[in-house]
């Protein structure tokens, strides 16, 4: 990891326990590390309990019908079988939920508004009885006519994808079957593109890509005695499934018990409901519990992808390469639902500029309701289309002014102060320049690495295994970008975390527990809080509980938010123990030593000590059988909507930067993509633990690059149905497709963060596909407007 | 149908197996072996990797009856499986030695972090290189790393992106996957 | 459903011929997929995997009679002298798992037009030795595929081996995917040289409803070779005759847009895999094979 430099920014003051062994900037080891490496981690779909039964979905085979009639008759007499229902059989009026607002039928309701819509829910005794069950249910459809892009969507006489809406979008867009717009006005455009020397436009297509996280959507419901149901369940945010989920069941919020079972990834895919509410209607029809796995084929129906979009972009800049103005539009496709449509459309508005200062904008950002596949929450979150863009566009002015690329990002680089086109001021370290610096600074890979004394090694080629080039029409391609993401939910939403710490003596040694309803999904949450606790409470032993809705909520594990503002709850609840702890110490040991008035005390290997450094007492004479625990909550700064027709406002917490170097080599005669090495330069404000900041951002990049060469849901224009929901056609990286990627990590602390930490999971997955494609074009000169690039792109054909 | 077969070392009996169950179904679900998993279930991700008869198969695409009469290893049994091997290597046996024995026995077993229980060479490598992440690509990986490990010592890098490029992982990006086999392929050859 | 398992080779027949609907099961790799996804629902599923006979492999004098359960990594490590294109193309089977358990007797069955053994069984000359309770017969693979997903196996029929001519010449094998391992081919091109008939064969999958031969491009490369003389003077092919030949190998794809990929570009990859594989193979028959080969 490459140092920190200095003057940029100051680390907030750590006066706790930084001599703690396994505290913050270390690289400590996962807690969860052996039990995941033994196979002993119950994941969700490990879940099993004695007399289960097991859940099955029947989902729509078309995108846009009427549903004219259902019959289960058939399916319920079939022996096995204990439950089947559909929208009728929903126990009370409540029967949408959405993750903003309720728009989403828990079963179709009359209508199917997307392929594989859930229909009619089945619990059986064995997932074969499911399946034949709901293969027996007969559904009538009478299809109609399918929406899926902007054109069909806003046609005078196009269907609407949800008749007489109310939500609070409804009021200011155009067409109903416009969800959301988003303008962001700054400056004066016309007046600027009159002093532009250089103007360069663009049309760029982004292809709808999923999360494909390896856990598929799977949980177990128990039904309690009380009435209740406990769920066990890979999720992102327990209380915002509990907040949709009770009301469906008609259940009081506590008689939905909650934990999070182990977690295969989520990327955002998991930040929608997708079996929880069905397997708890099936349990408590049936009085047994209920499973539900889904497969990789359900799973592509499951969850919400990252929208597709469409862009157009128009920058100016002077002869001496500096940015006039931008004017672009972008219009990502939402599909049947809302999700979280409204608040990605924020973000691609709001960071439609990228990381440059522009004074003169005009954006605007929509998404629309379509008969494609819902889409919603992914690593990037609107972030991603625009930077695609963006750079692109970058690219192609630096061409034009006549400068080289790298120094024309410089050259306009946003910094500490710069002011966005929203109005909000970039008030925390911003070194966009020196990113760019440092990655282009890194030694190049060596050239023709493929050969050797025995000939071509085929793995290091374009076409890999395949054995399609032996080093014929292979030609390098270099490319860098750079983006901005924002870290923690935007636009005024209350943003909170809820930790829970406890301090108590067990066998003579002080033990701290932690609980919080944070969902790991393998980012490593567990360790910081373990490491926090340990600095902030001078203890060794930090025992991590188990995430359940048994304590507050936690917030979503996504928008790169969770060490930010779960691990800053934690950082406060410790606080708040420790004075705590301090008190009684005072209470109980003050009148033999002054220092228990007078100086500034610590907690340091499990004792009280000064800040000197001498000892006062150890921790289990201060608690002896007493233990301090608290609950507290803890909130970033707050942030301010935008406004509806200028898009001003202190919408962001915090902005997270990273930029790209791509290698790549491409067979230009095939059109077949080696990415050769991908190097990252990202800051992260205050790595807490490097070794996993580290993984972030290689795992970022990685999913950057599938979504550069082979990474997209393949929705047919005629029948909005998908065509590709498995991994045999929708491909992710092998070991083979990921060149090395070395990271270079800087650590500029922003002021009003815990320990001045910077959200990192983000950023990376921004950059890493604008700079492969750009690498692509230097490699290729085509102009490759769209992402991913296939091989037809790529030898016109 | 009935299906008898040995898993990691035992004899194990499922009964009333659907015809069309896989192997990794029956792990999973008859015989509380949840190890192997079910990131695909055809043959393109890797996660269900055990080995049949000492060969690196998914076991998704292993019908239930064809394993009549057959070994299998999961990652459950993979740390034994590479101590039997090892010690194999170094006695020309498959007993556990005094020595281990008591290694074994000195080791507590803590829930939480699982300190102490005993770990195959790549199964402590990918704790201790951050190759872990979510984990659900992990035990696929860890029967497939340590089979190439078996077969060749002393892997390129090459060697190992072909070797595991069967199993894919949606977390770490496998840079921390190629660290963890690289130092599990070295403390290996320093053991030896 | 009902799970055979037959014991021997006779007794796999027997029931082949009891239950004519029964699916036989060997790797399982395409077989168990469409359980898990629900996409088939056999009545019978023949288990292959307790016949000894289909996991082994004879080299006779001109050919390699190759049982039809061998797995492609046996056939990468054991058959790579003899069977250089069918090797290749076993190196290029989905991941290492499936090729520790699928065969060319799976890829025969299924017949799908992306099955990877299609182009190096078609280039290298081979047979298909059919069998039933009635007797056994071999197929010349150029009568094998009859449709998409179509063979000329009989309902009581099963693959015992493949009888596949020794290589008599350089071989080779490529296949075009979107990914650098562990993928379905968009297409794929095997070409062997065969220098004791002066011949050249070709085979082309994932281009065409079955697996094909570009038999207009081979009858053209065989003329224009003995016309220049190439066998014996071991010149360097002409690059307009490289040209024609690919351009031949094109012309004999008949592909569809699907999402693995369009038409055109088939063809156009195709005709450039023919051209690059047409290069490799001639100049490894000229013995500068060190600077061609690919090696992994």
């Amino acid at each position: 990891m490459a140092g920190t430099n200095a003057p940029l920014g100051t680390p907030t003051k750590v006066t706790q326990g930084s001599q703690t062994k396994g505290g913050i900037g270390e690289s400590t080891l996962r807690p969860d590390g052996t039990l995941k490496v033994t196979g002993e981690f119950a994941y969700s779909s490990d879940m099993w309990h004695e007399d289960m039964l097991w859940g099955q979905i029947l989902r729509a085979p078309v995108a846009h019908a009427e549903i004219v009639s259902i019959d289960t008759s058939e399916a319920l007499a079939q022996a096995g079988v204990y439950a089947v229902m559909t929208y009728d059989d929903l126990p009370t009026d409540v029967r949408h939920y959405g993750l903003e607002f309720p728009d989403t039928p828990v079963l179709a309701h009359g209508r199917v508004r997307h392929h594989g819509e859930p229909v009619a829910i089945v619990a059986a005794d064995h997932p074969e009885t499911a399946r034949r069950a709901a293969a027996k249910i007969k559904v009538e459809y009478r299809e109609l006519p399918v929406i899926t892009d902007e054109l069909t969507a806003t046609a005078p006489n196009a269907p609407l994808i949800h008749e007489d809406r109310t939500d609070h979008y409804a009021g200011h867009v155009e067409h109903p079957n416009i969800l959301h717009r988003q303008p962001i006005i700054r400056g004066d455009v016309e007046e600027a593109r009159h002093r532009a020397d250089f103007i360069v436009t663009g049309e760029y297509t982004f292809g709808m890509q999923d999360q494909a996280f390896l856990g598929p959507e799977s949980g177990l419901a128990v039904p309690a005695e009380d009435g209740g149901v406990d769920l066990y369940i890979a999720t992102q945010w327990l209380h915002a499934d509990l907040r949709q989920i009770a009301p469906v069941l008609g259940l009081p919020e506590e008689k939905v018990r909650m934990t999070l079972s182990g977690v295969g990834g989520a990327f955002g895919g998991r930040e929608d409901l997708s079996m929880q509410i069905h397997a708890c209607l099936l349990a408590l029809r049936t009085g047994k519990p209920v499973k539900i796995v889904y497969n990789r084929f359900e799973s592509f129906f499951g969850h919400v992808h990252r929208h597709p979009a469409k862009l157009f972009y128009e920058h100016g800049a002077t002869k001496d390469g500096k940015l006039t103005h931008l004017k672009a539009r972008i219009v990502l496709d939402g599909g049947a639902y809302a999700s979280t449509s409204a608040a990605v459309v924020g973000n691609a508005a709001s960071l439609g500029a990228g990381p440059y200062v522009i004074d003169n904008v005009d954006i605007e950002a929509l998404a629309l309701y379509t008969n494609n596949p819902p889409c919603g929450a992914m690593r990037g979150f609107g972030a991603v289309q625009a930077c695609f863009a963006y750079e692109a566009q970058m690219d192609k002015l630096a061409d034009k002014v006549g400068m080289d690329r790298v120094e024309f990002r410089r050259l306009n680089a946003m910094e500490q102060g710069t002011i966005m086109p929203t109005g909000q001021p970039v008030d925390s370290p911003a070194p966009v320049a020196e990113l760019l610096r440092r990655v282009k600074a890194m030694p190049l890979p060596p050239e023709r690495q493929w050969e050797s004394s025995e000939g071509a090694d085929v793995r290091q080629l374009p076409g890999g295994l395949s054995n399609t080039t032996h080093g014929e029409g292979v030609v390098r391609g270099v490319g860098y970008a750079v983006g901005i993401k924002n870290v923690g939910f935007s636009e005024g939403f209350d943003d909170y975390s809820t930790a829970r710490v406890r301090m108590e003596v067990v066998g003579g040694e002080p033990v701290v527990t932690v609980h919080t309803a944070m969902a790991e999904v393998g980012q490593g949450g567990v360790t910081v809080h373990a490491q926090i606790a340990r600095t902030e409470l001078g203890v060794t032993q930090v025992t991590i509980q188990p995430a359940d809705t048994q304590v507050g909520s936690a917030g979503s594990t996504s928008a790169s938010r969770q060490t930010y503002v779960t691990g800053g709850a934690v950082k406060n609840a410790c606080e708040l123990v420790r004075e705590r702890v301090l008190e009684i110490g005072r209470r109980k040991f003050g009148t033999y030593h002054p220092a228990w008035a007078t100086a500034e005390l610590l907690l340091e290997g499990g004792k009280v000590v000064t800040d000197a450094g001498e000892v006062l007492a150890d921790l289990a004479d201060v608690l002896e059988d007493e233990a301090v625990e608290v609950e507290e909550e803890w909130r970033h700064r707050p942030t301010e909507p935008f406004d509806r027709h200028t898009g001003q406002g202190f919408g962001h917490v915090q902005y997270s930067f990273a930029a790209h170097r791509a290698v790549v080599e491409v067979d230009t005669e095939l059109g077949l993509v080696k990415v050769i090495e991908l190097a990252c330069a990202q800051d992260v404000g205050k790595a807490l633990n490097p070794l996993s900041v580290v993984g972030q951002i290689q795992g970022g990049t990685t999913q950057g690059l599938g979504m550069a060469v082979m990474e997209e849901i393949l929705v047919d224009p005629k029948t909005a149905k998908v065509r590709n929901p498995s991994f045999t056609d929708y491909l992710i990286p092998t070991i083979l497709d990921t060149p090395t990627m070395p990271v270079d990590v800087l650590e500029l602390a922003d002021a009003h963060a815990p320990y001045g930490l910077r959200g990192a999971g983000e950023a990376p997955t921004l950059s890493s596909t604008p700079a492969v494609l750009a690498a692509i074009r230097k490699a290729t000169g085509l102009e490759l407007n769209r992402t991913p690039v296939r091989p037809e792109h790529l030898t016109g054909t | 149908m009935r299906v008898n077969f040995t898993v990691n070392g035992r004899p194990q009996e499922a009964d009333d197996v659907w015809e069309g169950e896989s192997l990794l179904y029956v792990l999973r679900e008859r015989l509380g072996l949840p190890g192997a998993k079910n990131a695909c279930e055809q043959g393109e991700c890797g996660s269900c990797t055990v080995r049949l008869d000492g060969v690196p198969v998914c076991s998704c695409l292993v019908a239930a009856g064809q394993v009549e009469g057959r070994e299998v290893v999961t990652v459950e049994g993979l740390a034994e499986y590479a101590r039997q091997r090892d010690a194999g290597c170094r006695s020309g046996s498959c007993g556990t030695s005094l020595d281990e024995a008591q290694r074994w026995a000195a080791h507590g077993t803590d829930s939480q972090t699982g300190e102490g229980t005993q770990l195959s060479p790549v199964q402590q490598a990918f704790i201790d290189a951050g190759a872990v992440q979510c984990g659900f690509c992990t035990p696929g990986l860890l029967v497939a790393a340590d089979e190439m490990l078996e077969r060749n010592p002393t892997p390129t890098d090459e060697d190992i992106r072909e070797a595991l490029s069967g199993n894919l992982c949606r977390c770490t990006g496998y840079e921390t996957i190629m660290n963890a086999v690289r130092l599990a392929a070295a403390r290996q050859s320093e053991a030896v | 459903m009902d799970f055979l398992r037959p014991g021997s080779w006779e007794e796999a027949l027997a029931a082949k011929a009891e239950h004519p609907t029964a699916v036989p099961i060997a790797g399982g790799t395409d077989v168990m997929v469409e359980i898990n996804f629900d996409h088939r629902r056999p009545e019978y599923l023949l288990d292959l995997n307790r016949i000894g006979d289909l996991y082994a492999w004879e080299v006779g004098e001109d050919s390699v009679r190759l049982g039809a359960s061998v797995p492609y990594t046996k056939i990468m490590e054991h058959l790579r002298a003899e069977l250089p294109g069918l090797a290749l193309a076993s190196h290029t089977v989905a991941s290492p798992q499936i090729r520790n358990r699928g065969g060319v007797g799976g890829n025969l069955g299924t017949a799908s037009p992306a099955g990877d053994a299609h182009p190096a069984l078609l280039a290298a000359g081979a047979e298909v030795e059919a069998e039933s309770v009635r007797g056994s017969r071999r197929i010349p693979i150029d009568d094998f595929y009859t449709g998409v997903k179509r063979n000329a196996l009989a309902a009581d029929e099963l693959i015992r081996a493949v009888h596949i001519k020794k290589a008599d010449g350089p071989q080779q094998f490529s296949k075009v995917g979107t990914r650098n391992a562990m993928v379905i081919a968009v297409c794929a091109f095997g070409l062997a040289l065969h220098p004791s008939s002066r011949t050249v064969r070709t085979g082309i999958g994932s281009a065409a409803p079955t697996p094909v031969r570009a038999r207009t491009a081979e009858e053209f490369l065989n003329a224009a070779l003995e016309e220049g003389g190439f066998w014996d003077n071991g010149k360097i092919i002409t690059p307009s005759v490289a040209k024609e030949f690919a351009q031949l190998c094109a012309a004999a794809c008949n592909p569809i847009d699907d999402v693995r990929g369009t038409a055109d570009y088939r063809r156009h990859a195709v005709g450039i895999m023919a051209r690059r594989t047409l290069t490799w193979t001639w100049e490894s028959y000229r013995g500068t094979a060190a600077h061609t080969e690919g090696v992994a």
